[in-house]
């Protein structure tokens, strides 16, 4: 199926073969981290505006890699330090970026929504780079193409995501779409940290990380942030780590031997994930940061690709 | 936005089997000719019947020559400079298992028109590898170039209307081995 | 300026005469004169026909922001009365939560100078409970009494101190004049901007549950239980709440609610499009309370309407969804909407949406109106119930524009505004001037 959408704001609207169209691409451009000239002219002439509201210095850089290496113009417009600093409005802000022409703009933000605003204000192309706890889209296409390199497929599969659903944007894009492409999810966390309802997303819910973890495919953790303690939802890290914490002993006491470990990272080592299960065989995260490339160009692409003629042999 | 396609009838045959066949046979042994040889020979072919032929003509150099060139696949959808991203189909992966530098490259491909096609392969090919040569190996050559581009290697001259289209049919693909020309229906 | 004025042949809807019939209603010297059939009126009066039209009393909304003194680049006094007029409405209460705070005489008398001199309907003020609205200490409740304010609220806050609320309670007894309540435990609804729900969790936003309220309004019924106070819940929106005030009231507590459109006709459904103009507080929720609040508008657990009437300038409302104001205009909204969504199609009777915007207002507060009584002040609502509407902010008369409800239309709309028997406000057709 061909790409017709004008932005990329969230995987729930996707229908699943939208989602394949941009796995597949993503997995037919890796091959081009492996040249020597790592740069092909299908953007270029574009101009890729990366409008980040949170600091990111991972995401931001993957995008513009992506965008660079399929040669456009990539500008960067980070919150700190500039207009927005001085009080512009978001609003205000986009339409200043508008008026410069951007073939896309990719937005990180604080606020659930503001990508859609922005997709409505701006004619341009907009990708979601993350917007407060709502979506994260290219994330979720990543750890998908990562979970298909390694299990061949998806259909069947089952995944445990644990830790702080409740604020994770990256939870709500995998739980899409691993449920539109046929997968079982099963959230798992303290109960302050699921949010209400949370089955209605499509997933189940548990409390227990060893029951969680017990024959799934795969297992998906999100990292603590130090303010869910201050703002009391969990006591302490300490007791967070102990009780949901991954570490090797339950791995290998519940889980499968075969099981893929995630983590969209950075990881906070000895809170979710102890040193050996981030840095041991069964994880996978360095592998998913090379997909985040191959990802973003893919979106890209499939976003402000040319508008040519037809075709001539 | 792209107007619908005419829908197109066959008019005439251009090449049938034994003559699509001899037409490799005698572009295999004409790459060997030039190159004083198979060495350094490789064979690059473009999407999706490009690389048939390539496989076929390294077959037949194997027949003849005793060598096993290697055949890569290139796909240059990133390098068109129609790129129309817009309900195209997937980009599909390049895949050129050797090295290119230094070698003689073999691009192969099933139609050449206007010529866009082998600019956008010439791109690629460069931004893989510094080759020594690139030389081209047509099957069809239809006129109606708009940039200086020639082959090296032709399988058959074919004047064509522009209206008119030529479409090569290969058993792999199609399950046939034909070459046809054919022409919009009358409306 | 006529001092008469016969209202001829319209449908008069008086709830608490009990009146609804085609009659005639003369006005003399601002004051209803007569209401019967077949009157007959003497030379220079100004007459109205009202033929296919509804007479009613005129409507009161108790719960408005005139954001003057402080904030007038959002609304002021003149603006506001006049966006009230075109809703409708003859008389409006105003929150104390302006710049400075209504908490002392200057800023009442300030007001109601204001409405004087530059209003269109009747201003009511509300004064606030505690100085400057910080729930700390009590304001000067009796000067405020005095100087004219008709109820005490901290409205926009709660006061979160149950000894001190117990203590403005108390210290309210003798003015006749109730503590409205803001009911939301802000430990609770902390950062939240919608409600907490199926749809926020989606969405990604932080929620406010409905405990959030429910707790606020146990409370208040226990204290006004406790004290013997007369509390009024503000912009009821939960089933919750429903249910703990209909109990309450049936054990004989002095508790009375109201509710305001946005709530009856919304839920948190119309957050998903991200629209700033559906954030408020308290937040939009789910049907089953919509229903619940609309069941209890009809059996009077809910005493009236009152539209929160919240103006916001675009700025405030554009942009991220939790970093916008909440609140919605609904002065020039309020009754089209009602009257098409609720009334048309069989929902609540007529007669109970014009007593829950009159009579139960006028009663509730001690306010001269509400009824179309020989001798009453000669506020009237007309309503044309046959013409559409289509909501066009851009027409409002109110300074602000935010409202979700652009676009909307309706069948049902206020046709002439009448304070003290001048018309303050009739409809134009598209075109003329207005």
């Amino acid at each position: 199926m061909g790409w017709t959408r004008k932005d990329l704001l969230t995987i729930r609207e996707l229908e699943p073969a939208e989602i394949l169209t941009l796995v597949d691409t993503a997995a037919s451009l890796q091959e081009i981290a492996g040249r020597e000239i790592k740069k092909v002219p299908a953007l270029r002439g574009k101009t890729i505006v990366n409008l980040f509201y949170e600091n990111s210095t991972r995401t931001r850089t993957s995008f513009e890699i992506a965008g660079k290496w399929l040669s456009a113009d990539v500008i960067n417009f980070s919150a700190s330090g500039s207009s927005a600093a001085k009080g512009e409005s978001f609003v205000d802000t986009a339409r200043n970026i508008a008026a410069m022409s951007p073939d896309v703009v990719v937005v990180r933000h604080g606020s659930s929504g503001a990508p859609a605003l922005l997709a409505r204000e701006l004619s341009c192309a907009i990708v979601n780079a993350g917007d407060g706890a709502h979506e994260h889209p290219t994330q979720a296409l990543l750890d998908l193409l990562t979970i298909r390199d390694k299990k061949g497929h998806f259909e069947g599969l089952s995944v445990a995501i644990v830790g702080d659903i409740a604020h994770s944007r990256v939870a709500r894009s995998n739980i899409h779409g691993m449920k539109k492409l046929g997968m079982t999810v099963t959230v798992a966390g303290p109960p302050t940290l699921i949010p209400p309802y949370a089955q209605e997303l499509g997933c189940k819910v548990s409390y227990r990380l060893e029951d969680a973890i017990r024959d799934v495919d795969v297992i998906m953790m999100l990292r603590l942030q130090q303010e869910r303690m201050h703002a009391g939802l969990i006591p302490s890290l300490r007791e967070y780590s102990r009780y949901w914490g991954l570490t090797l002993d339950r791995l290998a006491a519940h889980a499968r031997p075969d099981v893929l470990i995630m983590h969209p990272g950075p990881v906070n080592r000895g809170v979710e994930l102890s040193p050996e299960v981030a840095d041991g065989p069964y994880s996978v995260i360095l592998d998913q940061v090379a997909k985040g490339v191959a990802v973003r160009m893919a979106v890209l692409l499939l976003l402000a690709g040319g508008r040519g003629g037809e075709a001539h042999s | 936005m792209t107007a619908r396609p005419p829908r197109l009838r066959e008019k005439a045959e251009v090449l049938d089997t034994a003559g699509l066949d001899r037409a490799l046979t005698r572009i295999a042994h004409e790459i060997l000719e030039k190159n004083g040889g198979a060495k350094d020979v490789t064979f690059v072919g473009l999407r999706t019947r490009g690389v048939t032929l390539a496989q076929r003509l390294a077959a037949k150099i194997a027949t003849i020559d005793g060598a096993s060139l290697p055949v890569g696949t290139l796909d240059i959808t990133l390098y068109r400079d129609d790129l129309d991203m817009r309900g195209a189909p997937v980009v599909r992966a390049t895949d050129i298992p050797f090295s290119i530098k230094d070698k003689t490259v073999v691009l192969v491909d099933d139609v050449l028109f206007t010529g866009r096609t082998i600019r956008a392969a010439l791109d690629a090919l460069i931004d893989l590898g510094r080759p020594k040569m690139i030389q081209l190996a047509i099957l069809v050559d239809r006129g109606h170039r708009e940039l200086p581009i020639r082959p090296d290697y032709i399988g058959k001259n074919l004047p064509t209307s522009r209206r008119e289209a030529v479409a090569v049919r290969l058993t792999e693909h199609d399950g046939q081995d034909r070459v046809v020309i054919e022409e919009p229906e009358e409306a | 300026m006529t001092t008469s004025m016969l209202i001829r042949g319209g449908r008069v809807i008086d709830p608490a005469a009990s009146i609804d019939a085609v009659q005639d209603v003369l006005i003399e010297h601002g004051k209803v004169a007569r209401v019967g059939g077949g009157l007959t009126a003497p030379p220079g009066t100004l007459q109205i026909d009202a033929t296919g039209k509804w007479v009613c009393p005129g409507f009161i909304d108790m719960h408005v922001h005139l954001r003057e003194p402080g904030h007038e680049y959002k609304e002021t006094v003149a603006t506001g009365t006049r966006a009230a007029a075109a809703g409708g409405f003859t008389a409006v209460c105003c929150m104390a939560n302006t710049q400075p705070v209504n908490d002392n005489r200057a800023v009442t008398d300030y007001i109601r100078a204001k409405a004087d001199s530059e209003g269109v309907v009747r201003v009511y003020p509300i004064g606030a409970v505690t100085r400057g609205l910080d729930g700390k200490e009590l304001a000067e409740l009796a000067e405020l009494a005095e100087a004219g304010c008709v109820a005490f609220s901290d409205d926009g806050h709660c006061v979160m101190n149950a000894e001190l609320y117990r203590r403005a309670m108390e210290y309210t007894l003798p003015f006749g004049a109730p503590v409205i309540s803001h009911a939301e435990d802000h430990t609770l609804s902390r950062a939240g901007c919608m409600n907490e729900g199926v749809v926020s969790t989606e969405l990604g936003l932080p929620g406010i549950p409905s405990a959030a309220e429910d707790v606020m309004v146990a409370r208040d019924v226990v204290l006004a239980e406790l004290t013997g106070a007369h509390v009024h819940i503000a912009h009821l929106s939960t089933a919750g709440a429903v249910r703990i005030v209909r109990e309450a009231k049936a054990r004989g507590v002095r508790v009375t609610a109201e509710v305001t459109p946005h709530h009856l006709l919304l839920t948190e459904e119309v957050v998903r499009s991200w629209d700033p103009n559906t954030r408020m507080a308290p937040p939009l929720r789910t049907k089953r309370d919509t229903e619940a609040l609309l069941e209890g508008l009809g059996d009077g657990t809910i005493d009236c309407v009152a539209t929160d009437h919240a103006p916001h300038a675009l700025s405030e409302k554009e942009g991220e969804f939790d970093r916008a104001a909440n609140g919605i205009v609904g002065l020039e909204t309020a009754v089209a909407l009602m009257l098409d969504r609720l009334v048309r199609p069989g929902l609540l009777p007529v007669s109970t949406l014009v007593s829950r915007l009159s009579g139960d207002p006028a009663r509730l507060l001690r306010l001269p109106g509400g009824a179309l009584g020989v001798g009453a002040p000669a506020d009237i609502t007309l309503i044309d119930p046959d013409a559409t509407v289509t909501i066009d902010p851009a027409r409002f008369r109110s300074r602000s524009r935010n409202t979700p409800f652009a676009g909307w239309t309706a069948t049902g709309r206020p046709w002439k505004t009448i304070v003290g028997g001048s018309v303050v406000w009739e409809h134009v057709a598209e075109g003329q001037r207005p």
